[in-house]
């Protein structure tokens, strides 16, 4: 890899040299690295473009990195890659995309991402976006998330997209059993024309059951955001949605909840909040000295990152 | 020190002009304890917004040391040394206790200072400087770090716009105590309480947006009882 490479590599995935756990690193729609372990296999998939990811029963405080790189133009990459989590096994994951691209052509990365979780299991997974490059092609990333999760296993889930990323779509569908858990946290900024998509689809059919998604999403410049909750509650359940959205400049946020009580048990709550950063957060930050576009960015890092 | 000068401030309201402040003189001098007091809607609040800032004059000018501050911005007055802390003190979404202090104090602070900063608002660091500065927090634990804020940037002046508000799981002895170990600035408090008016060096009595009297409290308590008979609430 080159110095370019390497420093994507960093800020998708926080990797300096090879992960001690079990990895998979694709680069330019190719398999650069891999790496399983005696508890987590990856094995590459037999029909079609992708790899599955194997951990095995009980497997504990063990991590797997699964970054993507592409630093040419004119790529159209799709992965399928299948997460089988043994049952009472706590993994942590960190996947995500980085794109340079200093061509004309559009470099697009959709990566399908299915979470099959075991009984009382616990899974982390953080998933990064970065774009950048000075070419005039696009920077795309496609993500699409399914999670099925058994019964009262936990998943917590954080992606941070923090600009430079032309168009994103990206589409989380998932299924709860009993007792199971899942927290969502995304953190998005879009600028220029950029656009970005947000879905969260939620069926939550197990008895007690729970999820919350939380969205803080900054847009700048005329970028467009959309943000569309759809949360089922088909038992006994909890769910929560909370979407903030800081506006600056001529940018749009468009925020769609749909929240469905099939279950006269369920409990489903949604919060949002669009506009401008408050007045007196700007003049208390002027107070302590900053300048008005400092205590601005401060203020969003604070969102975004805090 | 800070000199006011024929200080006026209206809004329109409904499309009439209505006065908040009307030609306010004033001078206050360095090392001394200042108490701004007055009914409600007499202007109390926004003489001292007026003097961070934070909304400009119709009319008049403030002198700081000798500078015009009048068209200066609110960060401007700051690093010249004027310090606020509000009466509602302002929450935010991801800032964390220690990331405010670290601005305030213009500094990386190590876990020691930051202790050191919220055990004289009598708060324990460990079980605050991580925490977001939110509305989870509870009134007395937002306005205790409000003034751990100002302490820590050791302003030429300090404005405390009714520090005494939603204090009352602390106490207020040791809030007078803390204006009077800040003897080397200059201290303007808004406050409607006998307790931090009996602090004063100087108690300003204003009404309907004119000061009516300035002088000790003894002089000032008096004329308080016939005018204010709203005192006691929150400010305008």
């Amino acid at each position: 890899m080159n110095s370019l490479e390497q420093a994507l590599l960093e800020k998708v995935a926080d990797l300096h040299t090879v992960p001690s756990g079990a990895y998979n690193i694709r680069k330019n729609g190719q398999l650069y690295d891999r790496g399983s372990t005696k508890e987590i296999e990856i094995r590459q998939k037999k029909n079609k473009s992708g790899i599955d990811i194997i951990v095995k029963k009980g497997v504990k405080n063990k991590s797997i990195h699964i970054p993507v790189i592409i630093t040419v133009g004119g790529i159209n990459d799709l992965v399928y890659n299948d997460f089988y989590i043994g049952d009472d096994s706590d993994v942590f994951i960190v996947a995500g995309c980085g794109i340079h691209n200093k061509t004309c052509h559009d470099s697009i990365h959709n990566g399908v991402h299915s979470f099959h979780i075991g009984k009382n299991a616990k899974v982390k997974y953080v998933e990064r976006h970065i774009g950048e490059g000075d070419g005039s092609g696009g920077k795309i990333l496609n993500p699409i998330t399914n999670i099925y999760m058994k019964e009262n296993s936990v998943m917590e889930i954080e992606t941070t997209q923090l600009g430079g990323v032309s168009s994103t779509v990206r589409k989380t569908i998932a299924t709860l059993g009993d007792g199971a858990t899942l927290h969502v946290q995304e953190n998005l900024l879009t600028e220029d024309s950029q656009t970005a998509k947000t879905h969260f689809k939620v069926n939550l059919t197990g008895k007690n059951s729970s999820v919350e998604v939380v969205s803080h999403s900054v847009a700048k410049g005329k970028s467009h955001q959309e943000f569309l909750s759809d949360i089922i509650g088909k038992n006994e359940c909890f769910g929560h949605v909370e979407c903030d959205g800081i506006l600056l400049d001529e940018a749009r946020i468009v925020s769609t909840p749909m929240i469905d009580a099939a279950d006269s048990r369920a409990s489903l709550v949604h919060e949002a909040a669009i506009g401008k950063i408050a007045g007196d957060e700007l003049i208390k930050l002027m107070t302590l000295g900053l300048s008005e576009s400092e205590a601005e960015d401060m203020i969003i890092k604070g969102f975004l990152l805090g | 020190m800070i000199e006011i000068k024929d200080l006026s401030y209206g809004i329109n309201d409904d499309a009439t002009e209505k006065e908040i402040l009307k030609n306010v003189n004033l001078t206050l001098e360095d090392g001394k304890i200042y108490v701004i007091t007055g009914p409600n809607g007499s202007g109390k609040s926004t003489l001292v917004k007026l003097i961070m800032g934070i909304i400009k004059p119709c009319a008049g000018r403030i002198i700081f040391d000798g500078k015009d501050i009048t068209d200066l911005k609110i960060n401007e007055r700051a690093n010249l040394g004027i310090s606020y802390a509000f009466q509602q003190p302002v929450t935010f979404k991801g800032l964390k206790v220690r990331d405010l202090l670290d601005v305030a104090s213009g500094k990386k602070n190590n876990f020691g200072q930051i202790c050191e900063l919220l055990s004289a608002v009598g708060l324990c660091a460990k079980d605050y400087v991580n925490r977001p500065l939110d509305n989870k927090l509870s009134g007395g634990e937002l306005k205790r770090i409000e003034l751990a804020m100002m302490l820590c940037r050791k302003s030429k002046v300090n404005i405390f716009d009714e520090p005494e508000a939603g204090i009352d799981l602390w106490s207020f002895e040791k809030l007078t105590n803390i204006f009077r170990s800040l003897k080397n600035s200059t201290n303007i408090i808004v406050s409607h309480q006998k307790k931090i008016l009996e602090i004063a060096d100087q108690v300003i009595l204003l009404s309907d947006g004119e000061i009516v009297k300035t002088g000790s409290m003894s002089e000032i308590l008096p004329l308080t009882k016939n005018r204010c008979r709203k005192l006691g609430g929150e400010n305008e």
